[in-house]
């Protein structure tokens, strides 16, 4: 039995960090985008984008998720997830990019902002060209102040994670609750709940090390 | 002749005129001092020469060439923009020294990230980078930093992170200096170390825009000096005349309110 849960966990997990990582891929750059775009100077994309932002952080994920994946399918009259698995987990991927861009962007502004204009001034009357004022000064006070955040908004996306399981995609959680609605038991549970525990403590150690790593400087 | 010669600048924020009508010029190897009330536009006039705001209007020129000028006011491209701003240094109040890197690197960055642009820069590379170590830490000596080039920022006092930020702008060889009050951010104590270096760069020649709050420094260290209020210049001279016996009643005010503390 043990080794029969381990197994169905096993293939759970693969699709908690498959959702994930594509999260994280692409909502990184996207949130980067939508942060530059709130931080505009023309003004109607800077407001259109946090009017977006604020409908995105002011709703919750799963009822956003539950759009995304009915929605197209009531409105179009088809399926444009395509039934299965693989529908699932990219609405899924869909919804969670939406709603992570828009959490990273507001990080990422906070970070681009919070760096002193005075560190851009002393680039430019030292002759620096934007892009190296970007890359070699800016830049990586902008990451310092961003990975603390992060950090915390990333090992919430391990556990938002779950929220897949609304649009039954076979997730982490689906997997460890299916052995209690079939068999009857619930220690495939607390199993589960050390999953993302092992998954959330290496992230942990991970971002200990880059703040350790970028501990060099104030 | 002289090496900068500023005319009839003009800069206003919104509906505030900060500086109305500045001209002034300056002789090479000279040092100039600015005083004034807080407001009264002596930042604003150190960042227009350094190209980090643009004026309403007026011109700029250094060495005869003229670098601004508001009736052609063409924004200019950013690399001509770049050339332009080498000929000014500065020195701000709050240092705004970059934390990543040590003091060395501080001083070196922007001229390594010039000299890229040399086109023997591939084939004599490390020989350049080499040259420009070696000069980064003459300039740290020079300073009193000899013992302080690996630290980083916040491992150095106020005074010394103000002295490595007086290197950093020397590395570039500007023709002119501007410094924007160099102490002020100082604790009393620490200021001391910063004037002496200003002082030793004008004994040297340097060519030196000062504003600062020391007037007795102002005095002593400065050829001329320039007394703004409300965004004019109400007075300029030689610094003994104009500390000692200002001519204006504005001066003489402000001069008071100074010296009784
Ligand atoms: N970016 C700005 N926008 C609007 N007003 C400004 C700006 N910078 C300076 N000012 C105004 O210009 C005036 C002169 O400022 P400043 O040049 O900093 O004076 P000082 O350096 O002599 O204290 C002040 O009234 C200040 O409020
Ligand atoms: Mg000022």
């Amino acid at each position: 039995m043990f080794w029969t849960v381990t197994k169905s966990l096993l293939s759970g997990l693969g699709t908690t960090f498959e959702i994930f990582i594509l999260t994280l891929l692409f909502a990184l750059p996207l949130g980067l985008l939508v942060g530059f775009c709130s931080m505009s100077k023309w003004k109607p994309l800077k407001y259109l984008t946090e009017v977006l932002v604020w409908i995105v952080r002011g709703t919750p994920l799963m009822l956003q998720l539950i759009i995304i994946f009915y929605g197209p399918g009531l409105w179009l009259g088809h399926n444009i997830w395509n039934g299965g698995e693989k529908g699932r987990i990219t609405a899924t991927v869909v919804a969670f990019v939406i709603n992570y861009a828009c959490y990273f962007s507001v990080i990422f502004r906070g970070g681009i902002e919070g760096v002193p204009v005075g560190q851009r001034e002393a680039g430019q009357v030292l002759g620096m060209t934007k892009s190296q004022i970007f890359f070699k000064v800016t830049l990586l006070q902008m990451i310092k102040r961003v990975v603390p955040p992060m950090s915390n908004e990333v090992i919430t996306l391990v556990k938002d994670t779950a929220i897949a399981r609304i649009i039954a995609a076979y997730e982490l959680t689906f997997a460890g609750y299916s052995f209690m609605k079939s068999a009857g038991i619930t220690w495939p549970l607390f199993y589960t709940g050390v999953f993302y525990l092992i998954f959330v403590g290496i992230l942990t150690l991970l971002f200990h090390f880059i703040e350790r790593k970028l501990d060099y400087f104030r | 002749m002289a090496i900068l010669e500023v005319n009839h600048i003009e800069k206003h924020f919104g509906n505030t005129e900060v500086l109305q009508d500045v001209s002034f010029s300056l002789e090479e190897g000279k040092a100039l001092a600015i005083i004034g009330s807080s407001g009264s536009g002596k930042t604003t006039l150190l960042r227009c020469l350094n190209f980090l705001e643009v004026p309403d209007g007026g011109t700029i020129s250094v060495k005869g060439e003229v670098l601004f000028d508001a009736a052609r006011a063409n924004k200019g491209r950013d690399a001509e923009l770049r050339k332009k701003r080498l000929h000014f240094g500065m020195v701000f109040q709050a240092f705004h020294l970059f934390p990543q890197y040590t003091a060395l690197q501080n001083v070196t960055l922007a001229k390594e990230l010039l000299a890229k642009e040399q086109p023997d820069y591939k084939s004599r590379k490390n020989e350049i980078l080499a040259e420009i170590n070696e000069q980064g830490k003459d300039l740290l000596l020079q300073m009193g930093l000899e013992d302080r080039m690996e630290h980083y920022p916040h491992q150095l006092s106020g005074g010394q992170q103000q002295r490595v930020a007086i290197a950093r702008a020397l590395a570039l060889k500007p023709d002119i200096l501007c410094f924007d009050e160099p102490t002020s951010a100082l604790d009393p104590e620490l200021t001391g170390e910063v004037l002496r270096v200003i002082r030793e760069l004008a004994e040297q020649k340097t060519t030196m825009i000062i504003v600062t709050h020391e007037m007795a420094f102002a005095r002593d260290v400065a050829d001329q000096i320039i007394f703004m209020d409300g965004g004019v210049i109400v007075e300029q001279g030689d610094a003994r005349q104009v500390i000692e016996a200002p001519r204006e009643e504005r001066t003489r005010q402000f001069l008071t309110r100074y010296t009784q503390g």
